[in-house]
């Protein structure tokens, strides 16, 4: 049984990992507003339950297991914060603290919806990254949020941006509506195929790949909603 | 023997070649104007061949034929409604995939087709070679080989054409080409449609409601509503079986066919180490190399363009003025005689002595740049930085035209993908300072009050054209569009092409802005005869005088620079009976002064273009925006100056 508390160590520790902070003690302790002593205790508790590495006086890391579930909690926190500030107009630090109790009773199926009528957006109101849902579908136009029996995504998958120059990837999701998906797919961008990035222009510019033996460039924007596996 | 006229549409992607086989193909019998009710350029031309005439229409190069660019809606709409008798899919050998992909949707709509096989030339460089007849038996549609911009295969061409056109029947459909369970639903859907007279063929009409195309959608189901259940049940099904969205199962079947016969016709020869073409790509878009490279290209071309221009203008002035001074010698120099002058003549003078010497090489340096692939990655290393105001990185592209003239800077913003950003881009490219404004600022302020207020006016102009361009993108309605596009691999430019591409380009230009340049230079030294002029300058004296803290005679030069930015200079000299600004201007009343002017309103070559494109309703707001908040930036900057004391 997952503990809301335990989502929260999480979450914590995935935004410090996004962050690129180290994940020390006092620092988690000073974002939770707990002592350090209990969390050292919930650290350990953690670890037992292969969700961190952790030894004391080291810094903690994520297993691929807790980062899963980190991004799962992340996403509902930062789709409610979206769908709070958009819809309901609620201000950005309100609606900050309403989705951090909402997040731990929202069922998936809700949260889809939820994405499906925002539009499935990239960001919370701060600017950080909504990592992607892990339905099993090649992109967002055909994520029916009532569908019962949604086979899970396995594999890990990162934007097209993070991947180095020279680095070769698969594509596996592209997020966003009809229009994107589709300008995408009639310039060969679809799921299944392999591309390699040439290069990456820097401070958020656009990449530029080789895919069906030609070169794309896409900006920043769009690189974003591409989801690859790494070769 | 009597003639036949032929129809004959040039389809294909963007960049690969097709207006350079539509230049050769029509030569210069070719006139560029708009869709009917649309601001997508439609070229078309004739075409006299053996005993036919053939008409000639470019099709705007686009990827797909489904409704997400107006491109696409007008190419779609033209081949399956107008129904050219053949079309010449322009095809890029050496992406032969992602052009065949294109390909294969021409073949839906089952257009008669004849496909250039183009840059073979460069297939051949990349160490491959193409198999045309297989393509050609494997498509079942004539391939012809072409290297465009030597003028290799254009006649083979018109030939096949003419073949294709007289052969009957016209043609047959093409093999169906999707998986067994796609076509099955096809198949049932046809049936359906049938019945529906559309004028689109029932196939496409079956594949694009599979696909989930809204503008075919709201054809159908407006007549026959019932159609959408059925076309829902089909798509569950295939999305049961490939448990992947309907439009996308389509999409990746066309590509993999489009992989496959690229792939069996495609002979890899030699393998070739990296070309100096794909070292020279991965360097000019390199994260740090890319950036001295661009300024360096960039400030020698405007360099070059500046060098050329002022030395011809001026060969030209001194031409012009001997003309001038013989005519007034042989005439004698009475109103009529000098109204004829100044009037008629001066206009002309004017664009030729200032306009052409400027941009002549301009047009050159672009179509170099363009042609040689190099535009592109400038658009890529200023992606981020023109995402700062709204724009993606292909709009720096009309920006750093407008240093030149705002002119073909305007023109340029054709390459946004929509209206929205195309105004944008225009809006933020007629404030860049072009050429003529350049004069009044150095000649004025850089020579009387220093340099370093100079550069400081540039740098206040960008950080006006950033702030109008964010409040711009905030007010005009309509989302953002992200950049994609493809970069072509670097090429030679030919000498024909560009020159081709500058006479289109002048012939353009001169058609607009001439006529008003001298249709304005005639009405004010209308108004100059009829000595209005004084009474203006007494009337706006409470802009000049009041707000802006110049003399009442600058009113007479700020009019005229509605016509040229460089009068505003000129004329004040003449005016003023001096041409030592120092003598009747404060430090401060120049810098006011040439900071208005380098706002306040386009000049009227640049108020035609943009009436052109974006109506004259737009112009005109344009427009009166820009004098207003000329005048208002202008003051404000009196005061500021006043406040600190220069």
């Amino acid at each position: 049984m997952i503990t809301s508390s335990i989502e929260e160590y999480l979450e914590t520790l995935y935004a410090l990992e996004e962050e690129k902070k180290p994940a020390s003690t006092t620092e988690i302790a000073k974002r939770l507003e707990i002592s350090a002593p209990s969390v050292t205790e919930m650290l350990k508790r953690l670890a037992e339950l292969g969700y961190i590495q952790y030894e004391p006086y080291k810094e903690v890391t994520l297993t691929d297991k807790g980062r899963q579930m980190a991004k799962r909690v992340t996403r509902k926190h930062r789709v409610l914060e979206r769908f709070l500030h958009d819809i309901l107009s609620i201000r950005k630090d309100k609606a900050h603290k309403q989705a951090c109790e909402m997040e731990h009773v929202l069922t998936d199926e809700v949260e889809t919806g939820i994405c499906k009528m925002l539009g499935q957006p990239d960001r919370c109101p701060d600017g950080k990254l909504i990592p992607i849902c892990d339905r099993d579908v090649k992109d967002c136009t055909s994520c029916e949020p009532a569908e019962e029996d949604q086979k899970s995504r396995k594999k890990l998958l990162l934007p097209l941006c993070f991947l180095r120059p020279g680095q070769k990837a698969v594509v596996r999701f592209i997020r966003g509506g009809m229009m994107a998906v589709k300008r995408l797919n009639d310039l060969g961008v679809t799921a299944g195929i392999q591309i390699e990035l040439k290069s990456c222009a820097p401070l958020g510019g656009p990449v530029e790949i080789a895919v069906r033996g030609s070169s794309l460039a896409i900006g920043h924007g769009l690189a974003l909603k591409i989801f690859v596996e790494a070769c | 023997m009597t003639e036949k006229r032929i129809s004959i549409a040039l389809a294909g992607n963007a960049n690969v070649g097709k207006s350079i086989i539509f230049n050769h193909l029509t030569g210069l019998h070719q006139h560029i104007g708009n869709w009917p009710g649309k601001t997508v350029e439609r070229a078309e031309g004739t075409l006299r061949f053996e005993n036919y005439i053939i008409d000639i229409v470019d099709l705007p190069g686009i990827y797909s034929l489904s409704t997400y660019s107006l491109e696409e809606i007008i190419s779609r709409e033209y081949i399956a409604l107008e129904k050219p008798d053949v079309i010449i899919n322009v095809v890029d050998a050496s992406v032969l995939e992602r052009n065949l992909f294109f390909t294969l949707q021409l073949l839906e709509l089952e257009s008669p087709l004849v496909i250039a096989l183009n840059q073979m030339d460069v297939v051949a460089e990349k160490g491959m070679k193409i198999d045309c007849g297989k393509l050609e038996r494997l498509l079942d549609v004539p391939v012809v080989p072409c290297v465009a911009t030597k003028g290799v295969g254009i006649s083979d061409l018109i030939r096949k054409a003419i073949e294709i056109y007289e052969r009957k029947p016209r043609h047959s459909p093409h093999p169906p080409w999707f998986g067994l369970e796609v076509e099955e639903k096809i198949g049932k859907l046809m049936a359906t449609v049938e019945q529906i007279e559309m004028g689109y063929p029932p196939r496409w009409i079956a594949i694009k409601l599979l696909e989930g195309d809204p503008e075919v959608e709201k054809l159908i189901y407006a007549c026959r509503p019932a159609v959408a259940e059925e076309v829902k049940g089909l798509c569950q099904e295939i999305e049961r079986i490939h448990s992947e969205p309907c439009s996308s199962v389509i999409s990746s079947e066309r590509y993999n066919v489009a992989d496959r016969i690229a792939r069996d016709s495609l002979r890899i020869v030699v393998s070739v180490k990296p070309s100096w073409e794909e070292r020279l790509a991965s360097l000019t878009v390199h994260q740090i190399w890319g950036y001295p490279i661009m300024a360096l290209t960039m400030a020698s071309v405007f360099y070059g363009i500046f060098r050329f221009g002022s030395f011809t203008s001026d060969q030209l002035l001194r031409v012009f003025e001997e003309m001038r001074l013989s005519y007034f010698a042989s005439f004698g120099s009475t109103m009529i005689v000098m109204f004829i002058w100044d009037g008629l003549i001066e206009g002309m003078v004017a664009g030729v002595t200032i306009a052409l010497p400027y941009i002549v090489p301009f047009y050159v340096a672009m179509s170099i740049l363009e042609s040689s692939g190099y535009l592109p990655r400038v658009a890529f290393l200023m992606d981020s930085a023109m995402h700062k105001i709204g724009l993606h990185g292909k709009a720096f592209i009309p920006l750093m035209l407008g240093y030149g003239c705002c002119v073909p800077g305007c023109m340029a913003c054709k390459i946004m993908e929509t209206q929205r950003e195309r105004l944008l881009a225009s809006f933020l490219a007629t404030l860049v300072p072009c050429a003529a404004r350049t004069v009044v600022i150095l000649g004025l302020v850089g020579a009387y009050v220093g340099l370093r207020w100079a550069l400081f006016l540039y740098a206040f102009n960008l950080i006006i054209i950033f702030i109008l361009g964010r409040l711009a993108f905030k007010v005009l309605p309509g989302e953002p569009v992200g950049l994609i596009m493809e970069m072509p691999t670097y090429k030679m430019p030919s000498l024909e092409v560009t020159a081709k591409q500058t006479w289109f380009r002048l012939e353009e230009f001169v058609r607009i802005a001439f006529p008003l340049i001298i249709a304005g230079n005639l009405i004010l030294v209308t108004l100059r005869f009829l000595n209005v002029l004084p009474i203006l300058d007494q009337f706006f004296s409470f802009i000049t005088v009041s707000w802006l803290g110049l003399p009442a005679v600058t009113m007479t030069p700020l009019i005229f620079g509605f016509l040229r930015k460089e009068l505003t200079l000129v004329m004040l000299a003449a005016l003023v009976g001096t041409s030592n600004f120092a003598a009747i201007l404060t430090k401060t009343q120049m810098i006011v002064y040439a900071t208005t002017i380098m706002l306040y309103v386009p000049c009227v070559a640049t108020i035609a273009v943009l009436a052109k494109e974006f109506g004259y309703k737009k112009a005109l707001a344009v427009t009166l925006f820009e004098i207003g908040f000329a005048i208002m930036i202008g003051g404000l900057m009196l005061r500021i100056l006043e406040l600190i004391r220069i």
